[in-house]
Formats: structure tokens, C-alpha cells, sequence
């Protein structure tokens, strides 16, 4: 496993998304309320770029009429077809034993553990002061 | 001519109403002297046109009177002649096309209480469907429960081209109070005429209409699917009568990725509507629109992707096919133990 | 949401598609409301800002069913210079038309006069988006082709505008909505079918549309899903009306279309027609030959949205039902149920026949070389 950075973390603030591409795979990174999640931008089922979809709550009811909506801000719509996957998990939820997104584990690190990556140059120039987002690939 | 499995059930017998005035007994003075002030003539359906070749085969048309109006010829033609153990009769009489609730109401009461004394109190292999006024569902529901005290009545019958979607909630205390006593809706070919008979306005003709019920049932099962009427009723069971199968793979196919897409807007339908259809739901076989190519026939079975969701054993109702004579017979007799008892359980019990 | 990209993303189909295809319903769209002033006489500018338009469902502004997505599009289809999804030919450029090597593309545009019941207004916006799409679409880009649109419930006047297209080589089909005011096959639609004939072109019966029929024959249902569940039962109603009024025994040049309805459905109507028409046919004595006939030479299907059983065998055998020299490639784009041209074919199928259902079967339908 390979960590690289994506941003800063002030670019990334509360409500916003990143999409890069890392090797050759394209990702999309979340900051849901502090909270950080990483996608493979690719919807598995025709291959649209997730980055475009909404983030939504999870609709569920126990009794049709009453809704329960809950995971507010944690469930991302395919721009396309409008499959819903979990971005914790990549668990989508119309078929959920089928297809999964791959879902990257996305942690925040301090300055000092940096690997090379598109950002580096960027990085060495703020790195002791600031908190960067490292994604683990 | 394909024979029926002796001993076995017929599932969609139509009991013929002779005349209005048939039923004058069994109404109260009030609606007796309103059918005959007003000159009330019939209530014969254009769903089947007396005449029309779909109406009867032509070795069931009796020289005078509907076909269907006389229980000799049913018994003779229908019950003795392939050694069946129940007949279900589903009375296809017009009281859905009125619109007065009170007249439905007092219509369809005469009619069940017709159907028990000059049908079910004449032949013990005979059960009924309730026919319900459903211009209104409180008298709706009462008639279902004022009938169910009769074990002899097996089912609920309604058409599949009424005022509103079946699913509508509308329609959910009908179906509480069949799951309540244990009864399953049959839902039948056949319009109220209430709302153009195709959902794409009037047609011109009989056989127009008549195809037009495929796509009927299909517009009914995702109502019913959509709606959630089997997650706020999972005992509830569902026949279609004289729907055909042969739309259902193609029909589900396209819910199913439909639903995955939109499935926020109706987030109660929880699994896979092949799941739902497969536990509440059931098809009739006729008609098989099908060319009845063995090799065809087998692979829509396939298609279908479950053993239980025909009725296997061809419906023996006036007009039926002969193209089971192609299909796969140990199916056939497999799914049709499984598959009847689970819905019409009264019928072992009464 | 605050979207950051580094990079815009590419749709992931671009490197699979390296022949060329036809794409049988494209979507173009209007980016401002009075884009279609120039070719609409001036008093319908002040008719419309007064009155707006008067359609055979309620709403003013938007569909009774809402969409799944915003105007019923993929998210990522939005120009980047403005306007709704659809509309800028650039980005459709962009966006479609380059990276799927898309040879041909028939433009569907919906939201015209049709399903409006001042048929004067009907016809003069009808013919303002014929003109339209010449100036915005097709003289720009010789790929696409136009679908000429006409006021489906007025034949006088649906007549007089095809006949004012036929010939041009910027039109490959005349356009019908699926749900009007009476069945396709009903006589009050008959001079439309006629210049049709008249002039060789097909045409498309496109999903949609509304005449003030509950969509279903059971009255109005609740959801979406059932709208587009049912554009299926609406198809079938409608080519069952086509077939047993007699319209391809009156016209027998006529082809027509069936776009975005799906296609699984037809053997199984093909099969009922039969079956009834054997012993109903005295009463339609009009009818010379099966009604499965009638479907083999008439009809064609757009293939979005794409049939997907879990066993694709059964799609196979659905296609061989049906012949897979009358499946006509679509992606409905920019709509959200958009089907990805390198994604929706699963594996297995012979190269004529990919090579037929991509591109030869439009190519041949609409007479391009």
C-alpha cells in the first residue's frame, strides 16, 4: 500500500470533494463534516465519474409512507443512473450484494510523513505548519 | 386437446348471470322496484361481448342464454368431463361499470348471494370469488367480511382495469381484510371502463381492448409492487387471472433496473421486486401467447427464473388453449401441487 | 456542494468504441427559454410570456412526475459555458459525439409543440424547432440529423409540415410521442402517416408526450418509476393500435420507430396479436395478414433503455425473437438513463451482429450512405 497526498486540508474543507487521478486510477476524495472518504471515481455500473453525483441521506422505511432518512451527507448519488453507495463502505444500496465501489481508506496526517506525490512540490513548501490529506492507495 | 390433471382445481369457471332480473330475488324491495321502474336491462361487460369467439368455445355455447348460465352444462362440460376435485367460479358480471356506490353495493351483494344458492349450494366441488362493489371501500370490505363467513368463498375477485392503480391506499383496507381471513385477491381480464381501456386513450375495437389487458396487468403489478402493498401485507396473496406470463421476464427486467435507480422514491420496496412477485404473487397460464413451439415455451420458463409463479396447470375456462400440450408435463405437475395450496387454502379446509 | 476537480473527468467508454456507431435518440436542448424567438413569428413572443403554454397535464413548468435527476439528465452534462444538459453543441461534441465515434446521430427534441392544446401555437412552435435545429445542430455538424416535429393532434397542419421538410437532407425521420390524445393507430393521425409514406420517411414514436389519458388503463398512478416502468405498456398499446387499425395495410411503405420504450416486450405482443387476431379477425376484416407480420416489416426499436436480465442468454434469445437487424443503437443522452455505448452489450455477441445493431441497421432505416 502506497500513500499519497491530495491537498491541503484547508482546500479541502467541510461540503467540498477532490478528484485526481493516481496512478492511473481516478479518485474522489469527500470532506463530509471533518470527515474524510475517498471513492474510485468510477460508478460500477456504466463507469460515470461519481464526482458528479450528489451526496445525499439514506432513505429507508420500515412501513410504506414513513421514511426514515439518516446518513445525511453520506450517500452518494451516481450522476448518471442514480444508484446510491455508501462512501464509508462503497456499499451501494439498490443491489447491495452485487456491486460495491471500491471505497479508499482516507486519513488525515500530520505534515512530517509525506511520500512523493502530485503535490509534493506544494506540500514541502507548507509542511511543518500544516495538516495535508494523505490517501492510502 | 391437452387433459387436465384429474383431481385437480379450475381455477377461473364464469358462472353466467341469465338476465338482470336474475337477481331480483336477492335484492331488497327498494332495488327491486328500481330495476324494473327504470327498465334496467343487463350489465354485460364489453369485455366480453356475448358472441365475441373469446367468450366461449363453440362446443360451450349453449343454443339459447349465455354460455356459462346453466350449471348442467358446466358440470357436464367443465367439472365431470375432466374429473375436477374444486371449481372456482368468478362471476364476470358489469357491477364494476356502475357508478353509484349504493347500486354497486346492493348489485353485488345479489350477486354472491346468487352465486351460493343456484351455484355453491348445487354442486359441493363449487367455490366462490367475491365480486365487491368497489365504488366504495367500506362497503367493500363489508361485503368481504359478510361473505367470508361462508367458507365456500375462497377469494376476492377484482379487475385489473378499475378506477385507480391497484396499489393505491386507497384500495389497502380490501386487502387487510383479505389477509385478515385469509384470502387472496384474484385480479381478472376485464375493465370498469372507468378510464379508457388502454393507457393511451380509447381504442376502436374488441380485440384492441382485449390485448390491452397484458399491458394492464403489467401497469397493475408495478402499483402493486411500488406501493408497498405486500411489505404492509406480506400474507397477502395475489393471482392474476387470464393474465398470461409470457411479458412477465421482459416486464421485470425493466422495473428491477428502473428501481435501482430511483429506489429513494419508494424506499419501502426492500427487496428485488422478482422477490416480492415470487412470494405474493401468481399467474395464470392462459393465455399462453406463445407459438407453441416446445422449444420456445421452455426457454420463457427459463425466462420466468422461479418454478412457482404459473398457476401450471392450464386453467380450464371457456377458450382455453391447447398449447400446453408442448410444455414440459413433470413441471407442470411439480409447481402445481406447490404452488395452488399456498394460495387457496380454503380450499383444502372447506 | 463545492465541487473541486483537478481534472474533468472523461466518461470511461472513450477508449473502448473504436468503430463507428450511430446513436438513434440524442436530446438537444434549448439554453434559454427564447432561443427559439428567431424562428417563431412575433406574436407568439408576447403569447407565450402571457399565456404561456397550455399542455395535456397541468403543470405550467415541469412534469407531473418528477424526474430522477434534474431535467430528467446525467449530472455531468451540464455545459460548462451554461445553459441545461443538452443544449451546446460543443460540449455534445465533447461529450458524445467524439469519444463514441458517433458517425450518425438522430436528434429526438422534446419540450416542442407537441402535447399543446392550442394547436395554432402547436404547429408554429413545432416548425420554429424544425428551423432550429437546422441552424443550431445539423448545418454545424454534418453527424447529426434532424427528427421533424409537427403538431401530432392537428393532421392539416402536421401534413403541411412535413411536406415542407421532405427532401431536406437535414431531417432523417418524422417525430411522434407515444401517449396523445387518442391511439396512434386512430384515423385523426392518418394524414401524418400518409406524407410520411409519401415523402420515404420513418417515423419515431419516442416515449412520452401526454393527451389527457391516465397513463395507465387502470387511472393515474402514484410514482416516477411507474411513469417510466409504463412508457413500456404505453408502446404496446400503441403499436397494438398501429397494427390492428390497419395503418401498414393502408400505408405499406410506412416504417416506423419505437424509441425509448425498450424492446423485450415485443415478442410477447407480437405473440398475443397472433393468438387473438386467429379468432377475433372477423372484426377487423381490414387486416390482410398476422399481425407478427405487420411488426417484421414495419417496425424497428431504439435499443435504451437496454434490457438487463442477470442471464444475458435470455436478452440473446429476446434479440433472436425479435432479429437483430431491427435494433437500433440509442443512448438517450444527456438523459440520466443514458446507456454507455462500450458498457451496454454484454459479451458474446458475433461482430455482424454488433456491427448491425451499432450502426448498419440506422445507417440502412434512414438512407445514410
Amino acid at each position: 500500500m502506497a500513500r499519497h497526498v491530495v491537498a491541503p486540508v484547508d482546500e479541502l474543507p467541510p461540503g467540498s470533494r477532490k478528484s485526481i487521478e493516481i496512478d492511473g486510477r481516478p479518485i474522489v476524495v469527500f470532506n463530509v463534516k471533518g470527515e474524510f472518504f475517498g471513492l474510485l471515481n468510477r460508478c460500477p455500473h456504466q463507469g460515470a465519474a461519481l464526482c458528479e453525483g450528489p451526496l445525499i441521506g439514506l432513505a429507508s422505511s420500515s412501513d410504506p409512507g414513513e421514511i426514515e432518512y439518516t446518513k445525511l451527507g453520506e450517500i452518494l448519488r451516481c450522476p448518471w443512473h442514480g444508484w446510491e453507495f455508501d462512501i464509508r463502505t462503497g456499499q451501494s444500496y439498490c443491489d447491495p450484494r452485487r456491486f460495491r465501489v471500491r471505497a479508499y481508506p482516507v486519513n488525515v496526517e500530520a505534515g512530517t510523513n509525506l511520500v512523493k506525490g502530485p503535490y509534493v512540490a506544494e506540500t514541502i513548501k507548507v509542511a511543518v505548519e500544516s495538516n495535508y490529506v494523505v490517501v492510502d492507495l | 386437446m391437452t387433459s387436465p390433471i384429474a383431481g385437480g382445481v379450475d381455477r377461473d369457471l364464469h358462472p353466467a348471470v341469465p338476465h338482470l332480473t336474475s337477481l331480483l330475488p336477492y335484492l331488497n324491495d327498494y332495488w327491486r322496484d328500481q330495476v324494473t321502474t327504470r327498465g334496467m336491462t343487463d350489465l354485460i361487460s364489453q369485455s366480453y361481448p356475448l358472441n365475441s369467439p373469446i367468450s366461449s368455445r363453440p362446443d360451450w355455447r349453449p343454443a339459447q342464454g349465455k354460455p356459462g348460465s346453466d350449471i348442467a352444462d358446466m358440470q357436464h362440460q367443465a367439472l365431470d368431463k375432466f374429473g375436477t376435485a374444486y371449481g372456482i367460479c368468478n362471476p364476470l358480471y358489469g357491477v364494476q361499470m356502475v357508478f353509484s356506490e349504493d347500486m354497486a353495493n346492493a348489485f353485488c351483494r345479489a350477486l354472491n348471494d346468487w352465486l351460493v344458492k343456484e351455484w355453491l349450494d348445487k354442486d359441493d366441488r363449487l367455490r366462490g370469488s367475491i365480486v365487491i362493489p368497489v365504488q366504495s371501500i367500506e362497503k367493500a370490505v363489508a361485503e368481504i367480511e359478510r361473505c367470508a363467513q361462508d367458507k365456500r368463498f375462497v377469494q376476492v375477485l377484482m379487475l385489473v382495469m378499475g378506477d385507480m392503480p391497484l396499489g393505491k391506499r386507497h384500495y389497502w383496507p380490501i386487502y387487510a381484510a383479505a389477509e385478515r381471513l385469509g384470502l387472496p385477491i384474484g385480479i381478472h381480464a376485464g375493465s370498469a371502463y372507468h378510464n379508457p381501456p388502454t393507457s393511451v386513450g380509447w381504442g376502436s375495437y374488441h380485440i384492441e381492448d382485449y390485448v390491452a389487458q397484458a399491458q394492464a396487468f403489467q401497469t397493475q403489478l408495478t402499483s402493486l409492487i411500488v406501493e408497498g402493498v405486500f411489505a404492509r401485507h406480506p400474507n397477502l396473496k395475489m393471482v392474476m387471472l387470464e393474465s398470461g406470463f409470457t411479458w412477465l421476464p421482459p416486464f421485470l427486467w425493466r422495473l428491477h433496473k428502473f428501481w435501482r435507480g430511483v429506489r429513494m422514491e419508494t424506499p419501502w420496496v426492500d427487496r428485488a421486486p422478482l422477490e416480492i412477485v415470487r412470494s405474493n404473487i401468481r399467474f395464470s397460464l392462459q393465455p399462453v401467447d406463445a407459438p407453441p413451439e416446445p422449444d420456445t415455451l421452455n426457454r420463457l420458463f427459463d425466462h420466468m427464473q422461479s418454478d412457482e409463479l404459473l398457476y401450471s396447470r392450464p386453467t380450464i375456462r371457456i377458450g382455453s388453449s391447447t398449447a400446453m400440450t408442448c410444455c414440459r408435463r413433470d413441471y407442470r405437475r411439480i409447481s402445481c401441487a406447490r404452488s395452488w395450496s399456498t394460495i387457496h387454502t380454503r380450499l383444502i379446509r372447506a | 456542494m463545492n465541487v473541486q476537480l483537478r481534472e474533468p473527468p472523461q466518461a470511461a467508454s472513450s477508449t473502448a468504441i473504436k468503430t463507428a456507431i450511430a446513436d438513434c435518440d440524442i436530446h438537444p436542448a434549448r439554453a434559454t427559454a427564447d432561443e427559439l424567438y428567431p424562428f417563431l413569428a412575433k406574436r407568439w413572443h408576447a403569447h407565450l410570456e402571457t399565456f404561456g403554454v397550455h399542455a395535456y397535464q397541468g403543470m405550467m413548468g415541469g412534469p407531473p412526475y418528477p424526474k430522477a435527476q434534474p431535467n430528467a439528465s446525467r449530472r455531468d452534462a451540464y455545459p460548462p459555458e451554461g445553459g441545461p444538459q443538452g443544449s451546446s453543441l460543443s460540449f455534445m461534441q465533447k461529450q458524445l459525439l467524439d469519444p463514441n465515434n458517433v458517425a450518425l446521430g438522430v436528434l429526438n427534441p422534446l419540450n416542442t409543440g407537441q402535447g399543446i392544446r392550442n394547436q395554432d401555437l402547436a404547429g408554429a412552435i413545432c416548425s420554429a424547432v424544425n428551423d432550429w435545429q437546422i441552424e443550431k445542430w445539423t448545418s454545424k455538424d454534418s453527424r447529426l440529423k434532424g427528427s421533424i416535429v409537427v403538431a401530432n393532434e392537428d393532421g392539416v397542419s402536421a401534413a403541411a409540415e412535413i411536406r415542407k421538410r421532405a427532401g431536406d437532407k437535414n431531417f432523417v425521420q418524422v417525430l411522434l410521442l407515444s401517449r396523445n390524445v387518442e391511439p396512434l393507430g386512430q384515423r385523426r393521425y392518418w394524414p401524418i402517416y400518409q406524407v410520411a409514406e409519401e415523402a420515404g420517411l420513418p417515423i419515431g414514436v419516442h416515449a412520452f408526450g401526454f393527451g389527457g389519458n391516465p397513463i395507465t388503463a387502470s387511472g393515474w398512478p402514484s410514482y416516477y418509476i411507474e411513469e417510466m416502468v409504463g412508457h413500456s405498456q404505453c408502446q404496446q398499446t400503441a403499436l397494438a393500435s398501429l397494427v390492428l387499425e390497419g395503418v401498414f395495410e393502408r400505408f405499406p411503405k410506412l416504417k416506423m420507430v419505437m424509441v425509448e420504450a425498450g424492446f423485450g416486450w415485443a415478442p410477447s405482443l407480437a405473440w398475443r396479436l397472433d393468438k387473438v387476431f386467429a379468432r377475433l379477425h372477423a372484426e377487423v376484416p381490414h387486416l390482410k395478414r398476422k399481425p407478427s407480420d405487420y411488426i417484421r416489416d414495419h417496425i424497428w426499436w431504439t435499443t435504451q433503455p437496454m434490457e438487463d436480465p442477470e442471464n444475458r442468454d435470455h436478452l440473446f434469445q429476446t434479440i433472436e425473437w425479435i432479429g437483430w437487424d431491427k435494433l437500433l443503437f440509442a443512448t438517450d443522452y444527456p438523459h440520466w438513463d443514458y446507456d454507455d455505448p462500450s458498457r451496454v452489450l454484454p459479451a458474446g455477441v458475433s461482430d455482424a451482429n454488433k456491427q448491425a445493431f451499432y450502426l448498419d441497421n440506422a445507417k440502412k432505416l434512414y438512407g445514410i450512405a
